[in-house]
């Protein structure tokens, strides 16, 4: 269970990395932040934020059109 | 470092946007990338200039027009309309575009102008609005939203000189 859900279904770019980047504001250092979205173009964007901001990206994974995040806070 | 430079460094997480364009379409760029920027760490100056300037308004009523713009095209029942140069100047086009283009907005997702901005402010992006400009087109700091600094050419000069991007919008 991560530390923090974001649901984000719905937003298009850039705000699902601008809210993601809020949420984990609210998250310790080590602790987790999942992230929901439905714009297919956050695939490729939460991949480049997490080699650009040094947070992991542990897995992605696909459903039903819903793309579901889980970055670990640097 | 020459002299003549003084001694600015450049920031590696840095990146510094001139904004030129005050129409609903040409506002997106600038504040997708300045916003994004910022949420990846990057220290974010933009300097605003002529028609650019209207986007620190209070109040902002930004339109869309056809004219100028020959690619522009507007999903319409499953397919795509063009909207000609030559349409514009029939009246009402330019309202129609700006409803149709903010319908869309709404529709798809995307942040309104108003909201990314507000995120630029809460995310520490320097925004600085152009004296010579505010002269030009006789405004004053009071029609400006707060927090926004006031300087000409060489204080962006100097703020491109120890940013790593340095972008023309």
């Amino acid at each position: 269970m991560a530390d923090k859900v974001l649901d984000a279904k719905g937003l298009n770019c850039p705000l699902p990395i601008l809210k993601a980047k809020k949420a984990l504001k609210d998250v310790p250092g080590g602790g987790t932040l999942e992230v929901l979205s439905t714009d297919p173009g956050s695939v490729a964007d939460f991949q480049a934020f997490a080699r650009t901001t040094g947070n992991e990206l542990v897995e992605h994974s696909e459903e039903g059109g819903v793309y579901t995040f889980l970055i670990r806070k640097k | 470092m020459s002299e003549e430079t003084g001694g600015n460094v450049i920031n590696p997480n840095s990146m510094s946007i001139i904004v030129t364009k005050g129409s609903l379409d040409w506002a997106y760029p600038p504040f997708i990338l300045s916003t994004t920027a910022a949420a990846m760490g990057l220290e974010v100056t933009m300097f605003f200039t002529f028609y650019g300037l209207s986007l620190l308004f209070k109040k902002l009523d930004l339109k869309v027009t056809t004219l100028g713009n020959p690619a522009m095209e507007m999903p319409m029942m499953g397919g795509h309309m063009a909207m000609p140069n030559l349409v514009s100047a029939i009246p009402g086009v330019g309202r129609m575009t700006t409803v149709m283009m903010k319908n869309l907005i709404k529709k798809k997702g995307v942040a309104s102008i108003e909201e990314l901005r507000e995120l630029a402010v809460e995310a520490d992006v320097r925004l600085i609005a152009c004296q010579m400009t505010l002269d030009l087109f006789e405004y004053s700091q009071d029609d400006l939203i707060d927090g926004v600094e006031i300087g000409g050419a060489a204080t962006y000069i100097e703020v491109a000189t120890q940013s790593h991007i340095n972008l023309f919008i």
